[in-house]
């Protein structure tokens, strides 16, 4: 029996009045590569947000290794976490933005080693060795004194995953990681992260890029309308599709 | 001829080479017109200078460097220094309570924003200078209660003391702003990020947020210290011996109004100037990595 690392359960999450989740389950195992697919405006990028807790749920929970995110249990009640419990559990979720949000004020050595050291307490000296070892597994090694700003697109990106790993995360979670690139640039990010789904890493990756779905992905999601309408490996979900929706959408972006 | 329909656009034929040509820069004659009336009018404004015993340069010599004034110039800058710390240490708090989430800490920082900045600092300094009248003595006790011990008001708060209050509190209101300003200025990614990664909530603030908030600060706080800086002279009514007071005094006793305006002129020019370049080399520190450009920081940004 292989250990569930990310459960979502029945999740529901409005916009006012508009109902952008609506009921919405998801079970990763450790170790599994969850691609979810979808038209813009189903729901994907704030289905991946709850994950974190960066959205706070209507209904439903989130719960990652076992652990209820942002609530605590008490009998038959849950509590609201403090802010500051939330953060200490997001330290062992890893989450790469769309737009890198890297700290443009710090090189990029200090982007990587701030969370580990400040968020997790652990010694300077050696979470910058490690993070040096991070940067060398994207291709950065020589980059470690340079600002943000006098990166590329997707050495900006590239960074923004060394830094998620930095902290050693249980899942790793993207949100269009490859949607802010130039085309040329979008190879080399996601090279870098099938290198991370080879080596076992657990992630769910929201994109709209199917050929990458098709190449590591373990489970295709394809949400539409905040439900998710099929599920299943690649060669189901992309190449058998059953249901019509997932077709239309497959025969538009292929 | 072809039979296109637009023969001229055709681009012409082979041997006019441009790149052969001379090329004449635009000329701006009125450009000139306007430097000579200019240096016509320094040079002027200089001879007057010079040659109008009005100005009385042995006088303000006397008393540029003379040791009252140069104590003057300490209180100055001392209320300055205490203004500014004070204020923007106020200000930064005032201006977290204004962006909390919490509905009574933005009312009361909204509250106190609205005060202090509808009411003139003058009058505001005669309210503290005064502030014994309404208030003999301070008492620390339980409230509409028995009192414990207490102090004699005018013991408390000095006139230095009460000037002191009167421009931090007045401060801490426009630097409030100015800080708040510069926080909602950076981008709400900054905070998605730092919150992603679990970074604690004050370290977000003083090692994410505030650093790039300081960017657009800087200008318009180094504005708010030389305003607080000349605005000093305004304590001159609650008689404390700053630079302006002081120079008063002492036209008061010898006549000299001019030489001795000149001699708080300068200094208030000299200082600003400090000041100015003090806040260069602020600037410079808080942009890095602000530019595209590897060589970091420019003059014209």
């Amino acid at each position: 029996m292989v250990q569930v690392m990310v459960e979502l359960r029945n999740i529901h999450k409005s916009f006012g009045t508009l109902e952008v989740l609506k009921g919405v389950d998801l079970r990763v195992r450790a170790g599994e590569v969850v691609v979810i697919l979808g038209p813009s405006g189903s729901g994907k990028s704030t289905l991946l947000r709850t994950v974190n807790h960066l959205e706070k749920v209507d209904q439903g929970y989130v719960s990652i290794d076992g652990e209820l995110i942002g609530y605590r249990r008490a009998g038959d009640k849950l509590h609201e976490l403090h802010e500051r419990e939330v953060l200490k559990q997001r330290t062992h979720i890893g989450f790469v933005f769309q737009n890198f949000n890297l700290f443009p004020h710090l090189t990029v050595l200090e982007n990587v080693v701030e969370a580990p050291v400040s968020a997790q307490r652990r010694p300077l000296a050696e979470v910058r060795v490690e993070a040096r070892a991070l940067l060398a597994r994207v291709g950065l090694e020589d980059k470690e004194d340079a600002y943000p700003r006098h990166l590329s697109g997707g050495q900006q990106q590239r960074v923004a995953i060394a830094r998620a790993l930095a902290l050693q995360p249980k899942v790793l979670l993207f949100d269009e990681p490859t949607s802010a690139l130039d085309p040329e640039l979008v190879g080399e990010v996601l090279d870098v992260i099938k290198d991370l789904a080879r080596s076992g890493t657990t992630m769910v990756v929201v994109t709209h890029e199917v050929g990458f779905a098709r190449e590591v992905a373990d489970t295709v999601v394809f949400l539409d309308a905040g439900v998710v309408v099929e599920q299943g490996p690649p060669s189901q979900v992309l190449d058998a599709p059953k249901q019509a929706r997932t077709r239309a959408f497959l025969s538009k972006v292929l | 001829m072809s039979v296109s329909a637009h023969p001229r656009l055709r681009a012409p034929d082979g041997d006019d080479d441009l790149a052969r040509l001379k090329v004449v820069p635009t000329r701006h004659p009125w450009r000139w017109v306007g430097i000579v009336v200019v240096l016509v009018l320094v040079a002027m404004f200089v001879n007057g200078l010079i040659t109008n015993p009005g100005w009385d340069w042995p006088t303000f010599f006397r008393f540029f460097t003379a040791e009252s004034i140069l104590r003057a110039v300490g209180v100055t800058l001392q209320l300055t220094l205490y203004g500014t710390v004070i204020g923007f240490g106020l200000g930064i708090v005032l201006a977290l309570m204004r962006l909390s989430r919490s509905r009574f800490l933005t009312a009361v920082s909204w509250t106190y924003i609205w005060a202090f900045r509808s009411i003139p600092l003058i009058v505001q300094l005669l309210f503290w200078f005064n502030i014994s009248y309404l208030y003999k003595e301070l008492t620390f006790g339980i409230p509409f209660g028995p009192a414990f011990f207490g102090f004699d008001t005018k013991d408390l708060i000095s006139p230095m003391g009460a000037a002191v209050l009167g421009l931090a509190l007045h401060q801490a209101a426009y630097a409030a702003e100015i800080v708040r300003s510069g926080i909602i200025a950076v981008d709400h990614g900054q905070l998605e990020a730092a919150a992603a990664l679990g970074i604690p909530k004050t370290r977000q603030f003083r090692r994410i947020v505030l650093p790039q908030a300081m960017r657009s600060i800087l200008p318009n706080a180094a504005n708010e210290v030389i305003g607080l800086f000349k605005g000093t002279s305004v304590v001159s009514v609650v008689a404390i011996g700053e630079l302006f007071y002081q120079v008063q005094v002492i036209y008061g006793r010898n006549a000299r109004v001019v030489a001795l305006l000149m001699v708080a002129t300068v200094w208030y020019i000299a200082l600003t100037t400090l000041l100015s370049v003090a806040q260069h080399y602020v600037e410079k520190r808080y942009s890095k990595g602000a530019t595209r450009d590897q060589g970091g920081w420019k003059w014209s940004r």
